[in-house]
């Protein structure tokens, strides 16, 4: 067995849910290399060569790879495959982006979204927002998957020492081009990797008044994420969607307030540990996955809840 | 400019679905069925366009049983102009026709069609695989603009905004292409009657897929379908205070 893992990275740094996608493979067995591209992305390679369990990392360093363009990492990938049993990606939008492109060049039928492995051609994965989950065998001789980071633990990003290869990038695809880019700026943690989420939904009411859920949320150090309706209002922009179409959450402590608890979004977070709901509606669906539900006005208990924290 | 609208047959996104007893699948015997929502969002982002006089003809095409005509006539109604079905009595969920031999099949129907511009679903909200779009822009060569929250159309390429994990991203394809749709791009209108009623009568095709040289073979077979574990609700707190004692003392959460 030998595993290819397209990294992930932001230009500055290794994303932790390349990690987690790691501790995936290590449940396939076999070596592990990493897949890194980029443009300047050395120390990028360098982190990925000292994590464990990793003993090989492809560094492909070119201009054309800045922006991660699907249509020019896709070829690279497609390239490599042939070396590899396996080939892994997350399942974020950066994964789901790119992994299917090289699926169909590849004339593969990628899996999507993993969430166990039973062996080495045999997966678990979630359909219909959650409600069903299908175990599938592929019969591909390369397996390419993506895979849902919540499910499985990361490995050290100390410990490896493995060697970084480059490999010679072509040239572009010229079928795209980057334009520009409008990140969110957050000083708290990461949504997918936080171990406490505080959530909003449309009972929020408004974008000021989201700051309650932001106030709650810097009280406990978590990140803060939202329902489908609370985006679509403008509340919050779009990367706080937790759900089926959004993020997967599971963190120890996911706080719903005003959110109703439609499937798709329990979809996103009824893996988390800990559940609780504030919401003035009794019959709320949230209730059935919530550990601890307080029926009340989130007015009134949100601002408590941070008083007494 | 010609679009191409690719949409799917699923079950409504309201209903509660179950899974057969039998772990073979999930049970859509007499559930309501639609169009993907997403799929309804790409609907109207053509018919947008249309209206805004980039547009000059939109082809909705679906690849599943007869009864997949319904979503046709549905996307027909909102304003797509004719309708193209690939019949099959394959599962188009699970186990069935997969995101690659779809991504193939609308690849030969591209071939005919030659349109300028593909607009489709982000995911369809049965096998949630989000691939097939990506798939289709691989067999074609084609520029991919996915996960998009707005298009816009310029000489011989589109500027696409992307909902991306750290927020958006704007890129610049060359036309053709393939976008997918995210939730944000718009919002899909209801058909009215009188265009449900005029809908009935635009142009359908049936293709059989032995036409187009397919046969379809699953490449994932499905070993089982089962309920996710169920997760037990919990109790009900009385007050804020009660609720802070016991996810310090009880769930050690905080
Ligand atoms: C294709 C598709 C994909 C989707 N993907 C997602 C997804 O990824 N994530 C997602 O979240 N949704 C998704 N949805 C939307 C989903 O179906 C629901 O519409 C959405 O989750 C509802 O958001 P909400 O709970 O905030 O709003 P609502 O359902 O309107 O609920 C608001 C809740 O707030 C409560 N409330 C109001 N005021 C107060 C108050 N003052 N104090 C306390 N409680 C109050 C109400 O009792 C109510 O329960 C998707 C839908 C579709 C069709
Ligand atoms: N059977 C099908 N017929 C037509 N279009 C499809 C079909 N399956 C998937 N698609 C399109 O591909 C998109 C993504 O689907 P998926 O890759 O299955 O998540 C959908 O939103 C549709 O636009």
């Amino acid at each position: 067995m030998s595993i290819l893992i397209l990294a992930e990275h932001d230009g500055k740094e290794l994303s932790p849910v390349t990690l987690n996608v790691i501790g995936a493979a290590t449940k396939i067995g076999g070596d592990i290399h990493i897949l890194v591209c980029g443009k300047d992305c050395d120390s990028i390679a360098q982190a990925a060569a000292s994590i464990s369990s990793v003993s090989k990392v492809i560094k492909a360093d070119n201009e054309v790879l800045e922006h991660h363009l699907a249509e020019n990492i896709a070829p690279i990938i497609v390239d490599l495959a042939k070396d590899y049993t396996h080939v892994l990606a997350p399942a974020t939008t950066f994964g789901k982006n790119i992994l299917p492109r090289a699926a169909a060049l590849l004339d593969v039928q990628q899996i999507s979204d993993i969430i166990v492995i039973e062996d080495a051609e045999t997966f678990k994965r979630p359909v219909y927002a959650g409600n069903a989950i299908a175990t599938v065998k592929s019969s591909d001789s390369i397996k390419l998957i993506t895979v849902r980071g919540t499910n499985f633990d990361p490995v050290e990003a100390a410990g490896g020492s493995a060697s970084v290869e480059e490999y010679s990038v072509t040239a572009s695809q010229d079928l795209s081009s980057f334009v520009s880019a409008e990140l969110s700026e957050s000083e708290r943690p990461e949504l997918t990797s936080a171990k406490v989420v505080v959530s909003g939904g449309r009972g929020v009411g408004s974008e000021e008044k989201f700051e309650l859920i932001e106030q709650l949320a810097d009280k406990l150090g978590g990140a803060v994420g939202a329902s489908r309706a609370a985006v679509d209002a403008g509340y919050v922009p779009n990367d706080y969607q937790v759900g089926q179409t959004g993020k997967v959450v599971a963190p120890e402590l996911y706080i719903a307030v005003g959110i109703s608890g439609a499937i798709q979004h329990l979809a996103g977070m009824k893996d988390s540990k800990v559940i609780v709901a504030i919401n003035r509606d009794e019959d709320a669906p949230i209730f059935s996955v919530a550990d601890y539900g307080l029926v009340a006005d989130l007015f009134d208990a949100v601002p408590e809840l941070i008083e007494k924290l | 400019m010609k679009i191409l609208v690719p949409i799917k047959r699923v079950v409504d996104y309201n209903v509660k679905i179950r899974v057969k007893s039998d772990q073979s699948g999930v049970d859509l015997a007499n559930v309501k069925m639609s169009v993907n929502p997403f799929d309804e969002i790409a609907v109207e982002e053509a018919v947008r366009l249309k209206e805004a006089g980039k547009a000059t003809e939109i082809v909705a095409v679906t690849i599943g049983p007869e009864k997949a005509q319904e979503q046709l006539r549905t996307a027909m109604a909102v304003g797509a102009d004719r309708g193209i079905l690939v019949q099959t009595d394959q599962p188009i969920d699970l186990g069935g026709v997969e995101p690659l031999a779809v991504a193939k099949t609308l690849k030969a129907i591209i071939e005919k069609e030659s349109p300028d511009l593909v607009i489709m679903g982000k995911q369809s909200i049965d096998d949630d695989s989000n691939q097939t779009g990506q798939m289709l822009a691989a067999l074609l060569g084609w520029a991919q603009g996915t996960f998009a929250s707005k298009l816009e159309i310029e000489d011989s390429s589109a500027k696409v905004t992307r909902e991306i994990d750290g927020g958006l991203e704007t890129i610049s394809v060359n036309l053709p292409a393939i976008v997918t749709t995210d939730l944000r791009l718009n919002e899909p209108r209801y058909a009215k009657l009188p265009d449900i009623m005029k809908a009935k009568k635009k142009q359908l095709d049936v293709l059989d897929p032995s036409e187009l040289g397919f046969s379809y073979e699953p490449r994932l077979n499905v070993v089982s379908v089962s309920e996710p574990e169920e997760r037990k609700g919990g109790i009900k707190v009385a007050s804020v205070d009660e609720l802070i004692e016991k996810l310090k003392n009880e769930a050690k959460v905080i």
